[in-house]
C-alpha cells in the first residue's frame, strides 16, 4: 500500500506492506536507525518516537496507520545546524544514560511529556516515563535531567 | 516480530467499517488504535486475514454530557478520557482509571472502545465501566442495539457483539458525587492489574467490580448486597470474591489473588467512604 509521512520535516512516500511495522519503516526503508528496538512488545519504550507531536511506540504501530502523519525521530530533535536539542543537552548535562539504549526513547517519551506537562514534579517525571525501561536502571540521572530540562 | 500478513482496508465512517467488514467475513478483525490487537497480532496469537482500520473515523472520539449520563464515543482514546472535564466531573472513577491503562505512549493511541471489545478481564475499563453500571451502543448492518456491561462479557476475550457489529459509543451514568476508589495492583508501573478494583458508593448504593479476577470482569454483587444489608466494610470485603473465579499464573496462585481481592475491595470501600 502506498503511504506518505513526512519525516523529520521530509515527505516520503512508500509503497509497504500493510503488515510492516512503523519502526520498520523508519529503521530499515528511511535508514533512521536511531530509533532502537528493545522488546518488541510495547513495554520498554525503546521505540518511541512522536506522531503528530505526541509519543508513541512504534513497535506496535503499523506505518500504515502513520500514513498523512508527520513522524519525528531522534534524528528530527537536533537543530539543523547540529545544535541539541534541550533535552539532549540536559541528558547530557546530568549524565543521564549509560549504556545509551533506551536513551532516543527516553528523550522522546521526556519532550512529549514536558508538552503535556511543561511545570512537573519529580513524581510527575517518575511517572510520566513509566512506559520507558533503562536496564542500567540509571532513572536517577534521567529524571534530573528532565527536571533540568524543564528549567528545574 | 512481524503479523502474519493480511490485507488492509480504511473505512471512513461506522456504516463503511460496517459494510467492509460484512463484506471481508468472519476472519476480518477492526483495527481501532491496535494496542491490544498488533500485540496479539505480532505473537501470532491472532491472525486475521483482513484489518478494517477505523482509526480515522473521527467523529466517534468525543466525551458528551447527554443529561443523566456521559456518552464517550468509542474511538476516544485512553488520554482523551483521562483528560476530559465532562468525566473528570461526572464520572470522575473512569477517568482516573483511564490514567491507569498503560503508560502514556499506550494511552496516546489505545481506545476505550477497543479496550472493552477487546473484552480482556485484565483490563481496567471493562471492570470500572461494569461497576459503573454503563450501557454500550453497538451498530450493525440492521441498525443500532444498547448492551448493557453486565450482559456484554460473555467469556475470555469473548464478548455479546457479533462479527458484523461495532462498538460505536460507551454511556456511563453520571455519579452524582458519589465516593469511589480504584485500586490497581502490579508489580511494575505499567503492568495490567494482578488484580484491580473499581469501586463507588452513595448512600446505601454502590457498584464494585473486579479486574483479573476470573475469565470475564467480575461485578461482585455479594459485596454491593452486603453493604445495602448495612454490614461494615470489612465484612462486606469479605465476600469480594463470591462471583469471582480466578486463575492462577506467574504472578500470582488462586489463594494469593483472593486474598488481594479482599484487601483491594476493603481499601476501595474506605477510600470510597459511604
Amino acid at each position: 500500500m502506498k503511504i506518505s509521512v513526512t519525516v523529520n520535516g521530509v515527505q516520503h512516500t512508500s509503497d509497504v506492506e500493510p503488515r510492516m511495522l512503523l519502526v520498520q519503516y523508519v529503521r530499515e526503508v528511511l535508514g533512521l536507525t536511531g530509533t532502537n528496538i528493545g522488546c518488541d512488545t510495547s513495554s520498554c519504550g525503546a521505540c518511541s518516537l512522536h506522531v503528530d507531536g505526541e509519543a508513541v511506540k512504534s513497535c506496535t504501530l503499523l506505518a500504515v496507520q502513520a500514513d498523512g502523519s508527520s513522524v519525528t525521530t531522534i534524528e528530527g530533535m537536533a537543530g539543523a545546524d547540529g545544535s541539541l536539542h534541550p533535552m539532549q543537552k540536559a541528558f547530557m548535562e546530568n549524565h543521564g544514560l549509560q549504556c545509551g539504549y533506551c536513551t532516543p526513547g527516553m528523550v522522546m517519551a521526556a519532550t512529549s511529556l514536558l508538552k503535556e506537562n511543561p511545570n512537573p514534579t519529580e513524581d510527575d517525571v517518575r511517572i510520566g516515563l513509566e512506559g520507558n525501561l533503562c536496564r542500567c536502571t540509571g532513572y536517577h540521572n534521567i529524571v534530573k535531567a528532565v527536571l533540568a530540562a524543564a528549567g528545574k | 516480530m512481524i503479523p502474519a500478513a493480511f490485507d488492509y482496508v480504511r473505512a471512513g465512517s461506522a456504516a463503511e467499517a460496517i459494510s467492509l467488514i460484512g463484506e471481508h467475513g468472519s476472519d476480518a478483525k477492526f483495527l481501532a488504535g491496535g494496542h491490544s490487537l498488533l500485540p496479539l497480532m505480532k505473537l501470532r496469537l491472532a491472525q486475521p486475514s483482513v484489518l478494517v482500520d477505523i482509526g480515522r473515523v473521527t467523529d466517534l472520539s468525543y466525551v458528551k454530557d447527554a443529561g443523566d449520563h456521559v456518552a464517550i464515543g468509542a474511538l476516544t482514546r485512553h488520554m482523551d478520557v483521562e483528560n476530559s472535564p465532562v468525566l473528570k466531573e461526572h464520572a470522575p472513577l473512569l477517568a482516573h482509571a483511564a490514567s491507569h491503562v498503560g503508560d502514556p505512549q499506550v494511552r496516546h493511541r489505545g481506545t476505550i472502545g477497543g479496550s472493552i471489545a477487546h473484552a480482556d478481564p485484565a483490563s481496567d475499563l471493562p471492570a470500572t465501566t461494569l461497576a459503573l453500571g454503563a450501557t454500550y451502543v453497538v451498530q450493525g448492518p440492521n441498525g443500532t442495539r444498547e448492551i448493557a456491561a453486565g450482559d456484554f462479557y460473555k467469556g475470555f476475550l469473548e464478548s455479546d457483539l457479533a462479527a458484523d457489529e461495532m462498538l460505536t459509543e460507551i454511556r456511563v451514568p453520571k455519579m452524582n458525587g458519589a465516593g469511589w476508589s480504584f485500586q490497581k495492583f502490579n508489580r511494575r508501573a505499567q503492568d495490567w492489574a494482578i488484580v484491580g478494583v473499581a469501586a463507588w458508593r452513595r448512600g446505601s448504593d454502590s457498584g464494585v467490580a473486579l479486574v483479573n479476577m476470573g475469565q470475564t470482569p467480575i461485578l461482585a454483587s455479594s459485596v454491593s448486597s452486603a453493604l445495602a444489608g448495612g454490614a461494615s466494610v470489612a465484612d462486606a470485603a469479605e465476600k469480594a470474591v463470591a462471583e469471582a473465579s480466578p486463575s492462577a499464573d506467574n504472578n500470582a496462585s488462586v489463594e494469593y489473588r483472593s486474598h488481594l481481592a479482599k484487601v483491594l475491595v476493603r481499601r476501595a470501600l474506605e477510600q470510597a467512604g459511604s
